[in-house]
């Protein structure tokens, strides 16, 4: 392992993972360790301890976690693949589609989802299979084709040379040096399905509860924190040794690669490549447009047929408070739904800073610290492992006295959000900071180059486009985020997923598809953002 | 300060100074009060105008998400709260809110003019109700005179043969509109006889789904959605929304209600213990309970005002439910025993 280190300067490692440190100490351990002092006791810890119904959830989260990722990553595959080595007109627009979905709410898109699934699967396991697969692909996609498009061809054109089939070439030579992206990736499909809890409550009816849904449910529903902490711990050792596992693997799968920073991609040349690209970016398009047009649909029924009366009362101009109350007229919302957009962009942006500043100096040092920056790599995905009830409820506690009594502080928020946008940073960066051939920095070494020179030329380089897809990722994660949102304590405007949610169980034609317009608007917004990243990134490979 | 006069109350040494009326007469009046409230608490206009001229004090709303969490954060810094008062206990919670010290009492002069059941259900006023409603079956009046099906009048009718596959109802683990229909069963057939009426209903086919919006506005045949299913449980004041804001306005509501599935809620605001200004609050909660407020009700939170005197819109009195009799729960057995039901359902119901 040393050796794939990067010598830094001990002190500029501790600097960068200084603040990473900090964030999770202040903003995640102290507040769940605040719960747990706070609301566990013997009683709950036997309570769990006694509980049969308890075995039968933590069976039915873990097998279903399992499913789920494998079928992602095979299914997710085949994107990734198409992706990262073809070149056609569109492209960029389809990365940055088959993205959204992970990032928006499953409990607004859960919602289409459901309004188009057969009949026969509605409630049904293979409903929450599904429905992973859905929103979980983007993980793969990312995680395996950043490192896909690097790969050298050469590898691949040596091995059909020797008479492999493309097939085997790819068994053998491509697959196995995608294992540390592939493993990676899978790490955190298995934690987003582990704790999956919108996918779940719509799509899987009330028969098969995760974990997750059952903390939930316990907290807030019954009004036992004390045994949804002890839950939530227990969740998270689960979570906890399952992610050291997939780094472990991954570290072993680890190859120094002559990464190319450009890509390799061609143009599908004989007909069959022509026909094989076009039907998987047809199949990939319908897959996901469609629960996306379901929603814009959906924010047109407002009473009978279909109207454009949401769309206009919401940015129809008028502020709710202009308007007095008529009585019998409900023609505007309750829901500030056009002030929740800006609310929600301005905590985004917040959001991303934080975690791109945190995350990337994580990173790097992880990169640098080699064994040891597991810790701090295993440090920063905690929260998410962690249920939202947990955090937010911890956050409360945590901040509840003067001069520190920050518990509806507008900062908590985009904070929230940094804590589960940062592993993600994290993550986009490392596969590509891990796989730079240290003989690069040998050479840079040997021609006269300072450390820190060396790592600002290479490691900084070759780092700059996954920065790029990070500070997208975490800006559409913070747009889409719900779970954590809901529980802290909110001063005045909504996020635009809460203010969905809101409208959503609100009585009335017209709040509801208020609501469906918000998600639309989500929807484009999330799309939006993605796909300027994926031009900013084609713009920066013009010029390099 | 705070902490050591807290520690002090719940060891018990100076039992008269946690209470919020023996505080010094002179307490100062407050800049701003702060109302902890469910998520859906919103209006369409500023309805604390009136309250901040007359007493000069602003009013702040702070949510913190649905009703069981908000209770589950105040029960976890009771003593210490977000705010001074806290707005929408409801009748399943109350129990909870009660034994985990969330409030301090507080006798509004209003209380007179409130709803006397549900003033009776807090007899040392720690808590004050301000809101009513029911939850009820409703039924698609189209689909219902389309397939030559009568209305169901009864609880029983929904396990007869000709009702099968029709109803959706909300898992009462996850909602709270499923918890109080768990609830009216529980009312109506007893403690040892609910069971035998949901095993019947699971084999005419009920159908169970996470929440009110999902039932409601994907299965539910009688709203936007256009679901499978024309009965689903919702609330006795679903109607008129079929009626209000839709474009065309409708002439009758597309919907009715089963009167005699009806439980009944009514919510409670009350004074947050550990408030620095119970007085202020005090007159904050005579306005939540004030006729201006108590109007604004049914169009922004879709309930009942609890003050008798309070007039509703139109179409409520046309459209809207109100049971004379409806069915409901004690709400200490319900803290007693909502987990076991719950479980129990469960096992009976979607295993």
């Amino acid at each position: 392992m040393t050796g794939l280190a990067n010598r830094l300067p001990r002190r500029l490692v501790a600097a960068l993972a200084a603040p990473a440190v900090v964030f999770i100490a202040m903003f995640y351990l102290w507040p769940v360790a605040s719960l747990v002092a706070k609301a566990v006791t013997l009683d709950s810890v036997r309570a769990v301890l006694h509980d049969r119904q308890l075995r039968a959830v933590l069976w039915f989260t873990t097998w279903q976690a399992l499913v789920s990722t494998v079928a992602t990553i095979a299914i997710g595959l085949i994107p990734a693949w198409l992706l990262a080595r073809y070149e056609f007109t569109g492209r960029r627009a389809l990365t940055a589609l088959v993205t959204v979905p992970f990032v928006l709410p499953t409990v607004v898109v859960g919602a289409a989802f459901l309004a188009l699934l057969p009949d026969s699967l509605d409630q049904s396991v293979t409903a929450i299979l599904l429905a992973h697969v859905f929103f979980n692909v983007a993980v793969v996609v990312r995680g395996v084709g950043g490192l896909w498009e690097q790969l050298p061809q050469d590898l691949v054109a040596a091995a059909r040379t020797l008479g492999a089939s493309p097939l085997r070439a790819m068994r053998e030579v491509t697959i196995p040096l995608l294992a540390p992206a592939i493993y990676a990736s899978a790490s955190v499909v298995y934690l987003f399905t582990f704790t999956s809890f919108g996918v779940v409550r719509l799509l899987g009816g009330p028969a098969n509860p995760t974990l997750e849904v059952e903390i939930w449910q316990r907290a807030t529903r019954l009004g036992d924190v004390g045994v949804a902490a002890v839950l939530s711990v227990a969740q998270l050792l689960i979570l906890g040794i399952a992610v050291i596992w997939f780094s472990r693997i991954q570290a072993n799968h680890l190859v120094a690669l002559g990464l190319h920073p450009l890509n390799e991609r061609r143009r599908a040349r004989s007909r069959r490549e022509r026909i094989s690209v076009l039907a998987i970016c047809t199949a990939i398009v319908v897959a996901i447009c469609m629960p996306l047009a379901a929603l814009a649909e959906r924010s047109m029924r407002t009473g009978s047929g279909h109207t454009l009366a949401a769309w206009r009362s919401v940015f129809g101009g008028a502020t709710p408070s202009q308007h007095p109350v008529a009585n019998g007229s409900v023609a505007n919302s309750p829901v500030d739904a056009l002030g929740s957009i800006t609310t929600s962009l301005r905590v985004a942006i917040v959001a991303m800073a934080i975690s791109l500043v945190i995350g990337g100096c994580a990173a790097f040092a992880i990169a640098a610290l080699g064994r040891s920056g597991r810790v701090l790599d295993t440090g920063i995905m905690l929260p998410l492992g962690t249920s939202a009830v947990t955090i937010g409820f911890g956050l409360i506690l945590a901040f509840d006295t003067p001069p520190f009594d920050w518990r509806a502080a507008p900062l908590l928020i985009p904070l929230g959000h940094a804590l589960v946008a940062t592993p993600f940073v994290v993550r986009l960066l490392l596969p590509t900071l891990r796989s730079i051939d240290p003989q690069l920095r040998a050479a840079a070494a040997s021609l006269g180059a300072s450390p820190i020179r060396a790592w600002r030329e290479i490691d900084l380089r070759f780092s700059a486009r996954p920065l790029l897809t990070a500070a997208g990722f975490a800006l559409a994660i913070s747009l889409g985020e719900f779970g954590a949102t809901t529980f802290l304590t909110r001063r005045g405007r909504a996020t635009l997923p809460i203010a969905i949610e809101q409208l959503l169980n609100r009585p009335g034609a017209l709040l509801h598809a208020q609501g469906f317009v918000l998600a639309t608007v989500l929807a484009t917004l999330t799309i939006g953002v993605i796909g300027a990243v994926e031009a900013l990134r084609g713009w920066s490979d013009r010029r390099a | 300060m705070n902490r050591i006069l807290l520690t002090a109350c719940l060891l018990g040494l100076t039992a008269n100074a946690c209470g919020s009326d023996t505080r010094p007469a002179a307490e100062a009046t407050p800049k701003s009060l702060t109302i902890v409230a469910y998520d859906s608490f919103a209006f369409k206009s500023s309805p604390f105008d009136a309250f901040t001229k007359a007493t000069g004090i602003e009013v702040k709303i702070v949510t913190a998400g649905d009703a069981g969490a908000m209770l589950s954060k105040a029960a976890l810094t009771a003593g210490n709260p977000e705010g001074d008062v806290m707005w929408g206990v409801d009748n399943t919670l109350l129990s909870r809110a009660l034994s985990s010290k969330v409030f301090s009492p507080y006798t509004s002069p209003e209380l007179t003019k409130l709803s006397a059941d549900g003033v009776a259900l807090v007899p040392n006023h720690d808590a004050t109700p301000v809101d009513e409603g029911d939850v009820c079956v409703n039924y698609d009046i189209k689909w219902l005179a389309d397939h030559n099906l009568a209305v169901p009048k009864a609880l029983d009718d929904l396990t007869k043969p000709e009702y099968k596959d029709l109803l959706v109802v909300e898992n009462p683990a996850t909602s709270s509109t499923g918890l109080a229909f768990l609830l009216s069963t529980v009312a109506k057939f007893g403690q040892n006889g609910w069971q035998q009426y949901w095993k019947d209903l699971r084999s005419n086919g009920v159908k169970v789904v996470d929440g009110w919006d999902e039932a409601y506005y994907t299965t539910f045949s009688g709203s936007s959605g256009k679901g499978p299913r024309p009965l689903v449980v919702s609330y006795g004041s679903s109607p008129p929304f079929e009626v209000i804001g839709v474009e065309p306005r409708p002439e009758t509501a597309p919907t009715g209600v089963v009167e005699a599935s009806c439980f009944h809620q009514v919510e409670f605001a009350g004074v947050l213990r550990g408030t620095k200004y119970p007085k202020a609050a005090g007159t904050l909660i005579d306005f939540l309970a004030s006729l201006e407020f108590q109007q604004l009700l049914p169009l922004n939170l879709y309930v009942y005002p609890a003050r008798t005197d309070a007039a509703v819109p139109p179409e409520f009195d046309q459209f809207a439910v109100r049971p004379a009799k409806p069915l409901t729960v004690a709400p200490s057995d319900i803290e007693k025993n909502s987990k076991s039901w719950i479980n129990t359902w469960t096992d009976l119901v979607v295993r």
